[in-house]
């Protein structure tokens, strides 16, 4: 801020010789070599929390694998997940984890894009101007409050659809289907805005061969921006995977495998969640599984998300 | 539909009665799909209302109430109607004195307010219990079937209205019993909270907004940061818990203990791991909102400050950033309503489950909204849903201000064109 006064002066005494402004321009700038260099720790901050992530869980991870009582091999080929007998499967978790999501994927992904194309196609922009701010609502809902509408509401519901004797108290269709309901308004938001951005142009053409509305949008422009509505899923299911409240709050305690929906089966969020809101003693074998367990959670949920950006970029049709 | 819209050459086309049926056949079509992504886009409406029919129909209902000594004994006015002093009279006449005691070292009554020493009196000596609770809709419709069940089963309780939601569940702290609990010490910790994290994560996120916006050339280290920030918006909360547990918690216990700062009775579990645990997961959000307010200043007020003279830091100071500030706060309220709502990593980070102090300090153990509201559900007992239900209305009241204010603010600035 100094240079704000001192530059009328400077430019002052620059007039009468020739060779000042040169001078100006070179002179070193220490403020400003300061602030962008503080901007640009700040910048790259990001990437030192990505690589503390990979640190700590690759650390204790490796601790854990290193213990004599677990083996990677048994890790990932073993069905049971039973820290007390030391028995660490990690497979129970995993299918509870993909059936919630499944579940999720199975009731947010058609409604997500059926909303997406009504909102892109159909809505008027008074409509829509109520629609889309009702769904920006929805996800502003915080997870643990859709926990307690699944326990409290849609587990209720199910047992009187299903009968009280098919569908537990905990069980992993109530947590899938209100985890849908959670991510709905990501993936209806992400694939409205790829609908959206497909060029007017193509609707005319289709239009001009005599396509109805509905074959355009679902012939047309549904394909164009084909793209964007794969990314918007595949965040979807990333989000759906990560989901730790919900399922934590409805889907139960106690590793189980099992491929009914109607069964109690814990998560691998979920069972983080209840192991570490517990007393837990620092290095200890429960601790460490823990961070085993947020790996594959964070390689499953990266490697999506890598997915999806590179679906994006490499698949992005450029009308222009 | 396929059928209808790939032309086969070789066919010929439709004509006269057929191609009407054909196009009857294709608006129908058209029809129904439309009527169908609307119910779709309005199951989220209908997710929202039920979602909130369930809440407010828990917080509020009739209630079964039993008192195990009759107030009129206690004094010849009603209770409410005491004086404080009366009322503490009532508490050392009832109780033991050690019980008495101990009631005032947790806090003089002197301190105390009279709502609170009333409150006192209806724990330990009316001794209220809620026995049965209803819902709103069975209070409104079934009023007749509630009071024969209240009057079969228990036969000593009164039929009462009760709001589970009350200012005093808002000022009181936990307690154990569901009848007396509520949230002051849960909504403290979630304000405490929120200011510690916006303090961290604020800064760094627009200092970083204002590095890739307007200083970063297009090279790998670049790229790499903004890809980086993309991906870290996506990594589950949890796993943010994980990282939070193990820096500040476990290997920074000094500092966040504040045993740097001669604070002896802490552990690691404190406010200001949560805060620094909940800073790493919003920063991405901010990021990324910030730099889509930086981007939205127009190039022409960057190119007349440089016309005049100016630095880049000057014009990114007095220029780009006030026009941008908007956007940024936008942003930020936006970000910290998710802060607010975000539970597993508190649960992982350590928050306390039953804690009636009010945090004083960064260093002091907490307590959260989302922590209690988890674990009043996680219990089975009715009542506890019940003030569960009562702390979501207090979780939804604190976002739903957050988030006009955001739209409030986005709407006065959003007026001005360039």
């Amino acid at each position: 801020m100094e240079q704000t006064t001192n530059l009328p002066v400077g430019l002052a005494e620059a007039i009468p010789a020739a060779a000042q402004p040169s001078d100006l321009r070179r002179r070193p700038r220490i403020l400003e070599t300061l602030i962008q260099s503080a901007l640009f720790l700040a910048g790259a901050l990001s990437i030192a929390i990505t690589a503390s992530i990979v640190i700590v869980l690759g650390q204790e991870s490796l601790l854990f694998f290193t213990n004599p009582e677990v083996s990677v091999v048994e890790f990932f080929t073993t069905l049971r997940w039973q820290p007390a007998i030391l028995q660490f499967g990690v497979w129970p978790l995993v299918t509870a984890t993909l059936m919630t999501s499944f579940i999720g994927i199975l009731v947010a992904m058609p409604l997500g894009l059926m909303a997406a194309i009504f909102l892109s196609e159909y809505a008027s922009p008074r409509v829509k101007g109520i629609l889309k701010p009702t769904l920006e609502v929805l996800a502003g809902i915080p997870t643990v409050v859709y926990g307690y509408f699944a326990l409290t509401f849609m587990t209720p519901l199910l047992r009187a659809v299903f009968g009280s004797d098919v569908v537990q108290i905990y069980n992993n269709a109530s947590a899938g289907i209100v985890i849908g309901i959670m991510i709905m308004p990501l993936v209806t938001s992400m694939s409205e805005d790829a609908l959206s951005a497909v060029p007017r142009a193509l609707r005319e053409g289709a239009y001009g061969l005599g396509a109805t509305k509905l074959e355009t949008a679902v012939q047309v422009v549904v394909p164009a921006a084909f793209s964007g509505v794969v990314a918007a899923f595949i965040i979807g299911v990333s989000r759906a995977f990560g989901e730790t409240m919900i399922v934590a709050i409805a889907a139960g305690a106690g590793p189980k495998l099992t491929l009914n929906p109607f069964d109690s089966a814990e998560t691998i969020a979920g069972h983080i969640v209840r192991i570490s809101g517990g007393d837990l003693s620092y290095a200890s074998l429960d601790y460490e599984s823990l961070f085993a367990l947020a790996l594959v959670l964070f390689v499953i949920t990266l490697g999506l998300n890598l997915i999806s950006r590179h679906i994006v970029e490499k698949f992005r049709e450029a009308y222009e | 539909m396929s059928a209808a819209f790939s032309p086969q050459p070789a066919a010929p086309l439709p004509e006269g009665a057929q191609l009407a049926a054909h196009m009857a056949a294709r608006h129908r079509a058209g029809w129904i799909w439309q009527g169908l992504f609307l119910l779709a886009t309005c199951v989220g409406i209908i997710g929202l209302s039920a979602l909130l029919y369930n809440v407010v129909n828990s917080a509020f209902g009739f209630v079964a109430v039993v008192e195990k000594v009759d107030p009129a004994t206690l004094a010849e006015r009603p209770l409410e109607e005491l004086t404080k002093d009366e009322l503490v009279a009532i508490l050392q006449a009832n109780l033991s004195r050690g019980a008495f005691n101990k009631l005032d070292k947790d806090q003089a009554f002197a301190d105390r307010s009279r709502e609170n020493v009333l409150e006192v009196v209806y724990e330990r000596v009316v001794q209220l219990e809620v026995e049965e609770s209803y819902t709103l809709s069975e209070s409104l419709f079934n009023r007749a079937a509630i009071a024969a069940e209240v009057a079969a089963e228990y036969p000593e309780a009164k039929l009462e209205w009760r709001s589970w939601l009350t200012p005093q569940f808002v000022t009181t702290p936990m307690s154990s019993k569901p009848e007396y609990a509520g949230v002051r010490t849960a909504l403290l910790g979630s304000l405490v909270l929120v200011a510690l994290t916006i303090a961290f994560a604020l800064p760094i996120g627009v200092m970083a907004a204002i590095y890739l916006q307007e200083y970063a050339g297009r090279n790998w280290i670049n790229n790499l940061i903004q890809t980086n920030i993309y991906n870290l918006s996506g990594v589950p909360s949890i796993v943010y818990g994980m990282l939070g547990l193990a820096v500040f918690v476990r290997t920074l216990e000094a500092l966040t203990s504040g045993a740097m700062f001669g604070v002896t009775d802490s552990n690691g579990r404190t406010i200001l791991s949560a805060a620094m645990t909940m800073a790493l997961l919003i920063l991405p959000i901010i990021i990324v909102n910030a730099q889509e307010a930086i981007k939205a200043v127009p190039d022409s007020f960057r190119q007349a400050a440089y016309g005049l003279g100016a630095t880049k830091w000057q014009t990114v100071w007095h220029h780009v950033l006030p026009n941008a500030l908007p956007g940024i706060l936008t942003g930020s309220i936006l970000a910290v309503s998710r802060a607010i709502g975000e539970t597993a990593p508190l649960v992982v980070v350590g928050a306390s489950t039953f804690i009636t102090a009010d945090p004083d300090s960064p260093f002091a153990k907490f307590t959260a909204l989302p922590i209690q509201i988890y674990n009043w559900t996680a219990r089975p007992q009715a009542e506890f849903r019940n003030i569960a239900a009562a702390a979501i209305l207090v979780l939804l009241a604190l976002l739903l201000t957050l988030n006009a204010t955001a739209i409030l603010l986005r709407n006065r600035f959003s007026r001005r064109v360039y």
